[in-house]
This record gives C-alpha cells, sequence and structure tokens, in this order.
C-alpha cells in the first residue's frame, strides 16, 4: 500500500501540470470554491470559461478518456482524474461545460447518427457551444420516466408541449437534451423518445428558480409549440428512456461526493474560538465527540475515493465502495454545517458575513445543504440504487407496469 | 495510488478464509460458548501451523515474517469466523508489546514461543469499571515484583504470560509477568460472550521484569493500544461484513406479505446505510493498516479513526442482524447472539468508543497528524 503514483501515472501529471502552469495561473489553496447551488454566471465569466476551455481542447486536455477521433486523447479513467486534480490547484473559470461533455456527449456518441456526432461534438469538446439537460419536471423528478412533456408528430418535425425544471445553465446553453413523451397510450417507459433542442427555438421560455439560499443555479424551462425537426431525435421513438439510462449513468460517474465548502479544518478552528460556559467549546466533552464522528465520516469518504482510485489506476472497474460518496457526503455537510451554526449560539442565525464567523460560510452551508441531499438524486433514490444494483435485493411491487401511462395513478402534487 | 491489498495478501486472505469455513464453523464458536472452555485449543494450534501467530514476528525470532498488512488480513477472518481463540490478547497485545519494548533478550527469549503458539500472552491494563487514566492505575512494581488486581484481563485465565501496566515509582512501566509464577492469582469470570474469556488476576508480590523503559509505561501502553486497535479494527470489520452477510441472506430468503422482506423499503434503505457504514469502515481500517506497516507518523490519529469505525459497524451491523430477522434472532438456535456477544466484547476490549473518539481530538489538538 502507498498513496504514489505508478511511474506512467506520474510522467502523465508531470505532462499535465507543465502544461497547466505555461498556461493558467496557481491558485491560493485557502480559497474556497462556489458550490454548484450558488449564483449565475455572468457572460463575462461564460466568455472566459468558453476560451479556457478552446486551450484546453486544442492541447487535448477537455475530455481525456474518449476517442481521438472525437476530440479525447484516448486516455484512462485514472487520468482523467489525475487532470481534474492538477487542473483544481489552478485558478480557472467555473467549468460549464460539465453537463455536456460528462453526460450528454457519451450519450451522443453512444446512440447518436454519424451526421449527428460530426455536427455537434467538436463544437462541444472546444465549448464553443454549451449543452443543457431537460429530464425533469415538476411531476417526474426521482420517478423521471413518469414525465408528461409531450412530443407530436407533425411532417418532418415533433412539435414539443410542456415543462422542464432543475435545468442548470439553460439560460447561456446552446443546446438541450430532451426526454419527451410520445405515446401516453403504452406502458410508461415504452412511450418516450429523446431529442437534441435548439435552445434559441421560437416557443421556448427560460425562468430562473429562486433556490431557499437565495441562488439561482437551475431554471425552469416551458415549451410551447416548439418545432425540433426529426433529425434531432436520438435513438428510436420509444426508447428515449434507454437513451435516458447512459445519460443518467454518467451523470452519477461524474457528480463527486457532495462536499460543501467547509472542511473539518474550519470546525475545528470555529470549536476553538467559540465558548460554552466561559471555556472553548473545543473543551467540550459533547463538542469533542461529536467533532471525532465528522473527522471519522470524513476521513472514511476520503479513503474510500482512494480505493476507487486504485481500482482505476490498476485498470479495473471500482467497487460498489465508490456508490457511497455522495449518500453519506450530502447528509455529513448538513450536519457539520448545523452544528457549526449550534456552537455560535444565537449568532448562528445570522448570515452576515461581517458579524457571524468565518464570514457566514457554515450558514450559507446550513441553507445550501438541502439542495445536495436532492441534486442527482436524492438521498432515498440512492439508497435504492444502492440496494437494487450493488446488493441486489429484489425491486418494490409496482403499480406503474403494464398499464398504459395515461391509466397510471396521479395526484394533486404531481400538477 | 495503491490503496488496497496485494494479490499475494488477498491470496493469503482466501486461504486463511478457506481454512476458516472448514475448521471454525460457527457451531465451533457455539462448542465453546456453551462449554467450559476458554477457547478452541485445537484451532489455535491449526492456526498456529501456519504462521498466523507470528505473522508479523520477523523470522530471527521465530516469525513467518510476513508483515502488517498479512497480519491486518487475518484478523479480518479471525473475526469473520468469530474464531473463538484467545489471537487479539497473544498477537496484538502481548507479541506487540514485546516486539516495540523488549530488549534483544526478552525477544530472545519469547517470541519464538509466542509465533508457535506454544505460548499465550495477554495485556493488563483495566483495574475497575470506566475508562483508566494513567493516574488512576494502581497495581504497583516494587523491587522485582508485582502487586495488585486486574480485571477483567481477556485470555487471563489462559494466558501464559502478560505485559501488565504498573505504577513504578512516579511513573508507570509496562511489566512481564510468568503466569504460572508464585504470587499470582487467576479467576476465570462470566461474560456475556463466552466464546471469549475473561478473568481476574490477583497478583501478590509476584516476580516480573520490566518491558521497555521503567516510567515509560504510559505512554509505551498508548502505543501497544494503537496498534492493537489498527488490528482489532480489522477483526470488527470481518464481523461487521459477516453480520451483514447473513442479514442480507435472511431478507432475500424470509417472505412476507407476499413477498421477500428484503424488498421493503424500510429494510433496503437500512442494508443501503448499513452497507456505506461498513463500506467506510473498511476504508479506515486500510489507513490503519498502511500506518501499521509503514510505522507512519499519522498512526495513532488512524488507529482512532479505524477502532471507532469498526467499533460503529460491528455493533449497528450486529444490531440490526437481530432486529431484521424478527423473532427468531431472538432465540439460543440462530446464530444472531453469536455476532451480537461479539461485537459488544470487542466494542469494549480496548476501551470504548467514546474514549477513542476523545484520543482523536487530542490528536488533532496535539497537532502530531492531518
Amino acid at each position: 500500500m502507498d498513496f504514489n503514483d505508478t511511474p506512467e501515472e506520474a510522467a502523465f501529471r508531470a505532462e499535465a501540470r507543465a502544461w497547466l502552469e505555461a498556461n493558467a495561473e496557481l491558485a491560493d489553496p485557502h480559497e474556497t470554491t462556489r458550490n454548484l447551488l450558488s449564483e449565475r454566471e455572468d457572460p463575462a465569466t461564460i466568455a472566459e470559461a468558453q476560451a479556457w476551455q478552446k486551450k484546453k481542447a486544442a492541447a487535448g486536455w477537455t475530455c481525456i478518456t474518449w476517442p481521438k477521433q472525437h476530440g479525447g486523447r484516448g486516455g484512462t479513467p485514472i487520468q482523467q482524474v489525475i487532470w481534474n486534480q492538477e487542473e483544481a490547484k489552478f485558478k480557472t473559470p467555473p467549468n460549464i461545460f460539465a453537463i455536456g461533455l460528462g453526460m450528454l456527449g457519451p450519450t451522443i456518441l453512444t446512440h447518436g447518427t454519424e451526421d449527428q456526432i460530426a455536427r455537434y461534438i467538436p463544437k462541444m469538446v472546444e465549448g464553443s457551444e454549451i449543452w443543457c439537460q431537460l429530464f425533469s419536471e415538476p411531476g417526474a423528478g426521482s420517478d423521471l420516466a413518469a414525465l408528461r412533456m409531450s412530443a407530436t408528430r407533425d411532417g418532418d418535425d415533433w412539435s414539443l408541449n410542456g415543462q422542464k425544471i432543475w435545468t442548470t445553465g439553460a439560460q447561456f446553453s446552446r443546446w438541450g437534451m430532451i426526454v419527451t413523451r410520445t405515446d401516453p397510450n403504452v406502458s410508461k417507459h415504452a412511450g418516450l423518445t429523446y431529442f437534441i433542442v435548439d435552445m434559441k427555438s421560437p416557443g421556448i421560455e427560460i425562468r430562473p428558480i429562486r433556490q431557499i439560499n437565495g441562488g439561482s443555479g437551475f431554471n425552469e424551462v416551458f415549451f410551447n409549440d416548439v418545432r425540433v425537426p426529426d433529425g434531432n431525435r436520438v435513438g428510436a421513438v420509444g426508447d428515449g428512456w434507454k437513451v435516458a439510462i447512459t445519460t443518467l449513468m454518467h451523470e452519477r460517474a461524474s457528480i463527486g461526493s457532495g462536499s460543501g465548502r467547509g472542511t473539518f479544518k474550519d470546525l475545528l478552528r470555529l470549536a476553538r474560538e467559540t465558548q460554552i460556559g466561559g471555556r472553548p467549546a473545543l473543551e467540550d466533552s459533547t463538542v469533542r465527540q461529536k467533532l471525532a464522528d465528522f473527522y471519522i465520516a470524513q476521513r472514511g469518504l476520503q479513503y474510500t475515493s482512494y480505493r476507487t482510485l486504485t481500482a482505476l489506476s490498476r485498470g479495473q472497474t471500482p467497487g460498489p465502495e465508490a456508490s457511497i460518496g455522495k449518500l453519506v457526503g450530502a447528509p455529513l455537510n448538513q450536519q457539520m454545517a448545523s452544528f457549526a451554526c449550534d456552537l455560535q449560539g444565537a449568532t448562528g442565525a445570522l448570515s452576515d458575513p461581517a458579524a457571524a464567523p468565518q464570514e457566514a460560510a457554515w450558514q450559507d452551508q446550513f441553507v445550501s445543504a438541502p439542495g445536495l441531499r436532492l441534486a442527482g438524486g436524492t438521498d432515498e433514490i440512492l439508497r435504492n440504487i444502492i440496494a437494487e444494483r450493488v446488493l441486489r435485493l429484489p425491486p418494490e411491487p409496482r403499480l406503474d407496469k403494464d398499464v398504459a401511462f395515461r391509466d397510471v395513478p396521479t395526484g394533486p402534487a404531481n400538477a | 495510488m495503491n490503496f488496497d491489498f496485494s494479490e499475494d495478501q488477498k491470496l493469503l486472505q482466501k486461504t486463511a478464509r478457506d481454512f476458516l469455513v472448514e475448521h471454525c464453523p460457527l457451531e465451533a464458536v457455539r462448542k465453546v460458548l456453551e462449554s467450559s472452555s476458554s477457547y478452541d485449543p485445537a484451532l489455535w494450534k491449526g492456526t498456529a501451523e501456519m504462521g498466523w501467530q507470528g505473522a508479523a514476528i520477523p523470522e530471527a525470532y521465530g516469525g513467518a515474517g510476513f508483515g502488517y498488512l498479512e497480519l491486518a488480513v487475518l484478523a479480518e477472518e479471525v473475526g469473520r469466523a468469530l474464531a473463538p481463540l484467545p489471537f487479539a490478547s497473544s498477537v496484538y497485545l502481548a507479541t506487540e508489546a514485546i516486539l516495540l519494548a523488549g530488549s534483544e533478550e526478552q525477544k530472545s527469549a519469547l517470541l519464538p514461543s509466542l509465533a508457535s503458539g506454544d505460548r499465550i500472552g495477554s495485556f493488563a491494563l483495566f483495574e475497575k469499571p470506566g475508562t483508566p487514566t494513567p493516574d488512576a492505575v494502581e497495581t504497583r512494581f516494587e523491587d522485582g515484583t508485582v502487586s495488585g488486581t486486574k480485571i477483567p484481563v481477556v485470555d487471563g485465565d489462559v494466558a501464559d504470560l502478560v505485559v501488565v501496566v504498573a505504577r513504578d515509582g512516579d511513573g508507570l512501566s509496562l511489566v512481564l509477568v510468568d503466569l504460572d509464577a508464585k504470587g499470582v492469582e487467576r479467576t476465570r469470570l462470566e461474560s456475556f460472550d463466552g466464546s471469549r474469556s475473561q478473568a481476574r488476576i490477583r497478583f501478590d508480590r509476584a516476580p516480573a521484569t520490566v518491558l521497555g523503559k521503567a516510567g515509560e509505561g504510559a505512554s509505551l501502553a498508548q502505543r501497544v493500544l494503537d496498534r492493537a486497535a489498527i488490528l482489532m479494527a480489522f477483526e470488527q470489520l470481518g464481523g461487521a461484513q459477516r453480520s451483514f452477510d447473513e442479514t442480507k441472506a435472511f431478507a432475500m430468503g424470509r417472505y412476507a406479505f407476499g413477498r421477500p422482506i428484503a424488498s421493503f423499503q424500510s429494510l433496503k434503505h437500512r442494508m443501503a446505510d448499513l452497507f456505506c457504514k461498513v463500506e467506510l469502515a473498511r476504508s479506515n481500517c486500510y489507513y490503519g493498516a498502511w500506518a501499521l506497516s509503514h510505522d507512519a507518523r499519522e498512526l495513532p490519529l488512524a488507529a482512532c479513526q479505524a477502532r471507532v469505525a469498526a467499533t460503529e459497524a460491528f455493533e449497528l451491523a450486529a444490531t440490526e442482524n437481530i432486529q431484521i430477522h424478527g423473532g427468531v434472532g431472538f432465540t439460543w438456535e440462530y446464530d444472531c447472539h453469536l455476532f451480537y456477544r461479539r461485537s459488544k466484547h470487542l466494542a469494549l476490549a480496548l476501551g470504548n468508543a467514546n474514549s477513542w473518539r476523545e484520543r482523536l481530538i487530542q490528536e488533532l489538538e496535539s497537532g502530531s497528524a492531518a
């Protein structure tokens, strides 16, 4: 056991590092990065991100595991991880291309036509066209296949009507990938079809969602008779679920451990600087017990990621341990934030950076944390996934199988 | 990044598992639990012949000279099988204390017989209920003899020698006592895990020799406990994984309301959470094994992490195993109670989880690592 790179990995890391040093500036390791549930990107930031992406693409650093003929590097998953580790040490613009390159690109490469690959992939790789994902609906979140966005055939086109929600970056995306219902008279998984949609099409209306943390990282997207040419269909009519599963598999692979901004070190410092009964909180035994549990859980997650990296480094598929990161990390992040606010006593309620310790970072994390437990699979869905796919426990009986979608029971909260 | 055991180590683990499946089925554990015997001597001999007791003892002292990563995978299997053996007392504690602090002469004299399993070692720290502090140790070393009472001493009734934490002048020392010597009175005590033995040992001017530097017993004892905690964490991990596997197998085969109970979300979600708990413990244990095998500066912290995570995982897994079995889980006939008993035995054997959490924070405060 050791934590070192293999000679090949070390060589790759050095190569990546050298390119980054020549093209970017080292970041301050103490500076925290923004989380995905915070503010919207302004046009200047987007332009900056696109310029950086273009530079990376020209040197072959954007999608390391993709085949060279599609703009990738033909590299290995561990090389992608090494690149990510190194890039994170430099000052770079926010990565607004992850949904495209991480999820939608692989879907097009798997299910798309040669024309679609030629038209869309190169611009996705170089970042000149940004992509968004249009899956969830107000009535279909965890139960995604219950979606109602309708697509009806009209000559060579399709006409889309309905509403999508939780779309990151819809406002600055050129293209979206959307799952629609093309046949409500067959069972729910059978009646879906997958399309690429031009986000500049007439009939699309994008409204930001105001989140409980005050941010607006997501949008609602309304479709009113939006025309989509049949040539933008990905996969066969009625095969939308199969195509969507490809996207979702890549989503799970690309969403991280759900760690928040607050580190254990910050929490330990807070426990030194706040008081209980006239003594530092860190001297209180209940505080110490709790801190130990947080530390052990965080370290456990870190070493679990090392196990995953080890499998990748050996060219193996990571074991089942790879699936626990977000399920453990997101609630942990919430518990730590809540505990940090508790340590501050009444001051813990203040979100004024000038009044609350550590520039009110914990208060920010407290109101952001619920989102991480919901995005990209709720805690409950992740437990189902672990139970059914990792542990192979039997599924629950369902009321929505072998029945036409229009006859599936629904309720007022699905509206 | 190479944060996993090697193919050779995994092969050793498989060999150990196969051996224990054959020679230590749960009936063998139950036999010790239900009888007056303190351990399974035939199994002890069998493991010794395979070199397990001396896995981390250098060949120069009669050991197999494998190393700590090898000992860790063996410990996991010992835990998985709930092996009724004085393995932890003799290997993780007594042997480690002698390796760590013994003089050349002591090592040459004692390690070969510990490695071969001919002699069993144990470690005597506790004296009264609660979590001990160095100040509270009353057993006294004076003029080459030790006097006082240690309770409980795991495997104290069957051990041949014991490492005793004793007051020595103003400080503490570790001292070695031959348990066949005069001035030693041993009483086996009932415990809720009868597949492991516990004893009270009264020393009345029993002959003793200092192990390591006189007066450094407190820090030496802590170092021994840290090393033992990592190895015992692997035992706990093995027990946790086995409890989990048994829970899952039962839930798949038990039907209620017309379907397997493993299909109910209320149980699936609990098993998913339990899976996470066991995997996190595994990761923390691996870190402990790394620290032990590299004698890393981070060893004390790694020990605390592994100890707490593995204790929690085994206790939860054993508790859930009974609960998910339902009524049969509470019967003597089913094996669930064997895991439940062992999980608490191991949770307490080196001091409870709270004391290790406290120690973890002390380590972070002193900034010795991370």
